[in-house]
């Protein structure tokens, strides 16, 4: 579904990814970790082509990114993305945010799209929200509407950038509970996370990225038992350390 | 003095706050400091503000058409001057029996001010509007069918002149500005520079020899027999002018979004004008609400200066009329006069542009509807 093969990305002299080569495979969950600055946000961005890369490859569902528009159209609109800081429309309610890009990229009519964003509340489990702003929401439930608004367009992949670290502790539980439903309904997903109990519980696969490279990728019960770098075991020391 | 120190007194004040003595007491005479500013106040006003009625009202001359009252010692404020000329002020130059032809004009366009003030008219019919009520306002002022008599353009004038160049000016100059904010912050490089290069040149001018340039320096250029009237000419050069003050405007606001917006609706596949369109500058023009009407107020008065190439604007007509011998040395009620209505306009925008930030901003912060559901 998604391969990523010799990628390298640069910001001026600095390096931040280093032939970076990874294959998603359909219905494949991958969470991606590691310290801060490591390139893995970098990373899931270069899938949707937030960001772009110097070298390398990336083909998406059998699209290959290039600077021809019309691909990174064609990739945008199989791949869902959800923010850290949700990145709400704040001046439209939550139906508008949630139909938005149905009605507009999809061409769905405004009806069906309402239905359509309706029932995705009802999965998100905030169904009576649709008529709120999103700065009337607490945290966890705009991270869920953003959840819903990315769903909305019928995503064969979804991409999660630290969905939960801008959320206050008490609503973390609320998110990964609808990440985990999703997961569990087969979606293919890469996660940029620290959340290990939900490594844990959903990925195929844990991604250890440190310093522009992928140093380490293994299903989660040999990642966490028995990583195999030094790098690895600093930085799980570090965050299962507390 | 010792009353004023007595908590029980205190406390009855505040209970009766409706009571208009205890309020005076209370907001003017609270201590020995505010009661001074309010006595260096009132004695400013006594000795300015009472006069000034006196002349504005009492003492003035309100009619008399040949000005002999208004000459006698002892007469206040001649508005006579108003009475006599006011239709001369209003419509200029415009043929004396058709002037119901430019008051109408006058009056679609406030009215189409008003119909686009209202939100509940934010529909597409608005713009059906606005062609029917100019195109009204084109046969009204230009004549020539339905029976009505042709007036040239170089005829018209006062009021109605100053709201065409005003509403044509802004209607046209905002689209515009956008585009030019959007191209600054383009990353195609071609756009980029022009955008640049056309605010800075523009801003670098003063709007004086931008309308110099259009009423003089143009026809020079055009080819023989290729003549653009000179209304339409000066109409350009404003909306030219105001474009690249309301394109920094608008790009402030561009520059106000954070670059989550953008990232969350390319990561939905939104194409670039649909970002724009539906996310980014309508949140970025909110913002803007109050340097643009500043901007808008700006330029409506701004319309004055095309009387320096010749055009009877509101202002021209009122300068035009002192120079009738029986007026002359009424200046100063002549100006009162042209301040009142060109306050009355920019009043307006401003008090509507308040209240629109208000109603936006509470739309969006209302507290939760039904959080018990």
């Amino acid at each position: 579904m998604i391969e990523l093969s010799r990628v390298n990305k640069w910001y001026g002299e600095f390096h931040v990814l280093k032939d970076i080569d990874i294959k998603v495979g359909k219905g494949e969950k991958v969470v991606v970790c590691g310290p801060s600055g490591s390139g893995k946000s970098t990373m899931i961005r270069l899938i949707n082509r937030l960001e772009t890369h110097q070298s390398g490859r990336i083909v998406v569902d059998g699209i290959e990114l290039s600077d021809d528009l019309k691909s990174v159209d064609a990739i945008r609109r199989e791949v869902g993305m959800v923010f850290q800081s949700f990145n709400l429309f704040p001046h439209l309610t939550v139906m508008e945010n949630l139909t938005l890009a149905p009605i507009w990229v999809r061409k769905m009519p405004k009806r069906a799209a309402e239905e359509h964003a309706a029932h995705f509340l009802e999965r998100v489990r905030i169904p009576e929200q649709a008529d709120k702003y999103p700065g009337q929401l607490s945290g966890g439930q705009q991270q869920r509407v953003a959840i819903a608004r990315a769903l909305c367009m019928r995503p064969k992949v979804m991409l999660f950038d630290e969905p939960t670290s801008a959320l206050d502790p008490e609503m973390i539980k609320e998110v990964l509970d609808v990440m985990i439903e999703l997961a569990r309904e087969g979606m293919t997903m890469v996660c940029v996370t620290h959340e290990m109990g939900f490594a844990k519980t959903v990925a195929d696969r844990v991604v250890f990225m440190d310093q522009g490279e992928i140093v380490e990728a293994a299903p989660p019960d040999s990642f966490f038992e028995a990583p195999k770098t030094d790098r690895a075991r600093l930085f799980l020391s570090q965050i299962l350390g507390h | 003095m010792t009353m004023g120190s007595d908590p029980n007194v205190a406390a009855r004040n505040q209970k009766k706050g409706s009571d208009p003595f205890l309020w005076v007491r209370r907001n003017l005479f609270s201590g020995w400091k505010n009661t001074l500013a309010t006595l260096v106040i009132v004695t400013l006003l006594w000795k300015l503000a009472l006069p000034f009625l006196d002349w504005a009202l009492v003492k003035a001359v309100w009619w008399s058409p040949d000005a002999s009252s208004c000459r006698k010692a002892g007469a206040g404020a001649c508005w006579a001057l108003i009475a006599d000329k006011h239709r001369f002020m209003l419509f200029g130059t415009y043929p004396y029996d058709a002037q119901w032809r430019p008051a109408l004009a006058s009056l679609i366009f406030v009215v189409l001010y008003v119909v686009s003030a209202i939100r509940a008219c934010w529909r597409p019919w608005l713009a059906l509007v606005w062609l029917g009520g100019l195109a009204a306002i084109g046969v009204l002022m230009w004549g020539g069918v339905f029976g009505l008599r042709y007036v040239e353009n170089e005829r018209w004038g006062g009021l109605g002149l100053t709201l065409l160049l005003a509403t044509f000016g802004i209607a046209l100059a905002f689209p515009l500005s956008i585009l030019l904010a959007l191209g600054r912050r383009s990353t195609m490089p071609v756009i980029h520079w022009l955008a640049i290069g056309y605010i800075e040149l523009i801003r670098g001018v003063p709007l004086i020899s931008l309308l110099f340039m259009a009423s003089v320096m143009l026809p020079l250029f055009l080819p023989e027999g290729v003549s653009i009237d000179k209304l339409l000419r000066a109409q350009i050069a404003m909306i030219l002018f105001a474009a690249a003050y309301l394109a920094e405007v608008v790009r402030g606001g561009l520059q106000a979004i954070p670059r989550g917006q953008y990232e969350a609706a390319q990561a939905l596949g939104l194409s670039y004008w649909k970002m724009m369109g539906f996310i980014i500058l309508p949140q970025a023009l909110r913002i803007s609400i109050p340097p643009l009407v500043n901007t808008f107020i700006a330029f409506f008065k701004d319309t004055s200066l095309v009387l320096i190439i010749g055009l009877f604007d509101l202002l021209t007509t009122i300068k035009v009329s002192l120079t009738e011998p029986k007026w002359s040395g009424y200046g100063v009620e002549a100006y009162l006069f042209a301040a009142a209505v060109y306050f009355i306009f920019c009043f307006a925008m401003s008090r509507y542009s308040q209240a629109l930030e208000a109603s936006l901003a509470a739309a969006q912060s209302r507290a939760p509807a039904k959080e018990a559901a």
